[in-house]
């Protein structure tokens, strides 16, 4: 009786969740040319009229771009970090895991605000370096969690063994680890990425002027009214963010198995 | 250099970059932003600098901003609460299920990828005047002109439990899914109701885990900027309105220094209680 009940309640919470995202999918497949209910039919022209406006396809661009370079940069120097709290037992593990973690416990409007005055005052003003730095800081924490928590799964007897059989560190990183190391590479990437894609309110604070992403770009039209466009555009995000990385994990997993025995 | 010394330095040259990026995007401008709450905005050129405290003081003294400041707590903590009620029973019936636990974790992790704005704004489309709802109120003759459902704090609260409500589902989970379920069983066996053995033993287990979630809903939820301008009126400004129109509006950087430190101080005094209490390990968990 009391878990009938329990069921009950989290599927209201789980469509709670999602109902109103999936709404914002439908609709934008609306026919209705006012783009609300009743749907009258099933269309693909709020997605074409997205193709054809600049403004959003350039917003798509710098958005790419943003995402990629802040991928590569924060799993970069996110990995070296985790190698090290991972495989290295260092004096004041806790505090320096605190403190690189440190940029998701400070409120993202202080962050925001304290980057943009200290880089202005170094001389780089609202930039695309200031917006990939800040994106940077800002999804370097996700990344070392998620990569750490994956690299204490690989054993360090692989390695041990490259070494003895006599390959140099070196090549020991590129031969053995770094392959290992692949799907917690991907994820990290993978987080950053979607983090950047997806950041709002510090990217509002370090934009240059006419220079949008497409949550930027999004919040700018929804003060107009919200158009079916809108609609067409956040079931795009959503197939970017969401559906991107699944099936990059079904990819992965289809290879692993071939690979594997 | 001897192989010891070099072991012992190969692990700082691998936390160089972060820890070098983490101290000059993160360390020094906040310390630069304390520096600069000190100074005096000028209406033309350079602000100036120096030593003064009229920023603090308007800060701290201005009814506006102080009224502003208590109605983010109070919104913050509302917030809190709902995801917490919503949150906990269905926490609670993901670890104890069997069968589609997979699934619904993994549901319960899609509303991360799903940017923040579009799940704001897809509540226009449910309660806007031409939304879901009011189409459906009209149809059924319910009503016979749209109701203006929008723009007020009901909706700023709700879209921020929509918003939050994943992160202390989640913290809960983890924490329910370390307690091990023979004590609820041996409690029952020792003749305990089901409710009993839930609020004597279940429920103090799993308070790490709530307390987790709840500071993250908290904190989030106090710093958020987007939803009091999507979904609130004009009177529904948060705290990290009035920072962003100090910043940007009126490009008052040394007063916007201080209102932001402010906003980080009463956040973080609330971290450190935690902090002191629950310690770090709890949050990493949930969030890892």
């Amino acid at each position: 009786m009391g878990w009938q009940i329990i069921r009950a309640w989290t599927v209201v919470v789980y469509g709670f969740m999602f109902l109103p995202v999936a709404v914002v999918v439908l609709l934008s497949f609306n026919a209705n040319q006012f783009g609300s209910f009743p749907m009258t039919g099933v269309s693909l022209h709020w997605f074409q009229e997205l193709w054809n406006n600049d403004a959003v396809m350039r917003a798509f661009r710098t958005s790419l771009v943003l995402g990629l370079m802040t991928a590569l940069i924060s799993t970069t120097l996110g990995i070296l970090a985790s190698l090290a709290l991972v495989r290295y037992n260092i004096p004041g593990r806790n505090a320096i895991t605190t403190l690189l973690i440190a940029p998701i416990l400070v409120p993202e409007v202080v962050l925001a605000v304290a980057l943009l005055l200290f880089l202005n005052w170094l001389g780089i003003g609202k930039s695309f370096a200031l917006l990939l730095a800040g994106h940077v800081i800002f999804t370097l924490p996700f990344v070392i969690l998620v990569v750490q928590a994956r690299l204490v799964s690989i054993k360090r007897d692989v390695e041990e063994a490259a070494l003895s059989l006599g390959a140099s560190p070196v090549q020991t990183f590129f031969a053995v680890t770094l392959p290992l190391m692949l799907p917690a590479v991907a994820a990290g990437a993978l987080f950053a990425f979607t983090i950047s894609f997806d950041d709002i309110t510090g990217t509002l604070f370090w934009k240059p002027g006419g220079v949008e992403t497409v949550p930027t770009q999004i919040f700018s039209m929804l003060r107009n009214s919200i158009s079916p466009e809108i609609n067409a555009l956040g079931t795009v995000m959503i197939v970017m963010t969401v559906g991107l990385p699944l099936l990059g994990a079904a990819v992965a997993r289809k290879l692993a198995m071939k690979g594997g025995t | 250099m001897s192989v010891e010394a070099r072991e012992a330095r190969q692990p700082w040259i691998l936390l160089s970059p972060a820890l070098v990026a983490v101290t000059l995007l993160l360390l020094v401008p906040l310390m630069f932003i304390v520096v600069y709450s000190f100074w005096l905005r000028s209406a033309m050129g350079a602000d100036t600098v120096g030593f003064y405290l009229d920023n603090w003081h308007k800060t701290l003294t201005d009814r506006f901003y102080r009224d502003i400041l208590l109605n983010t707590m109070k919104i913050a903590a509302i917030t809190t609460v709902i995801c917490a009620l919503m949150g906990y029973p269905a926490a609670y019936f993901i670890a104890r299920s069997r069968g589609n636990k997979m699934v619904l974790l993994l549901l319960l992790m899609l509303p991360f990828w799903i940017s923040y704005i579009i799940r704001t704004m897809s509540w226009i489309n449910i309660l806007g005047t031409s939304g879901a709802l009011n189409s459906l109120l009209l149809s059924l003759g319910i009503i016979s002109a749209p109701i203006q459902m929008l723009y007020n704090e009901a909706t700023v609260i709700l879209g921020l439990v929509h918003f939050l409500l994943p992160f202390m589902v989640l913290n809960v989970y983890v924490s329910l899914e370390g307690i091990d379920t023979n004590l609820e069983d041996a409690a029952n066996s020792l003749g305990a109701t089901r409710w009993q053995a839930f609020t004597q033993v279940t429920l103090p287990l799993s308070l790490p885990g709530l307390a987790a979630g709840g500071l993250l809903c908290f904190v989030l939820g106090a710093g958020t900027y987007i939803t009091p301008v999507i979904l609130g009126g004009p009177r529904d400004a948060m705290f990290a309105n009035l920072v962003f129109e100090a910043i940007i509006t009126q490009l008052n950087w040394p007063l916007g220094s201080a209102l932001s430190l402010l906003l980080l101080i009463v956040l973080g005094l609330l971290v450190a209680v935690y902090n002191r209490y629950l310690g770090m390990a709890q949050l990493a968990k949930g969030l890892g």
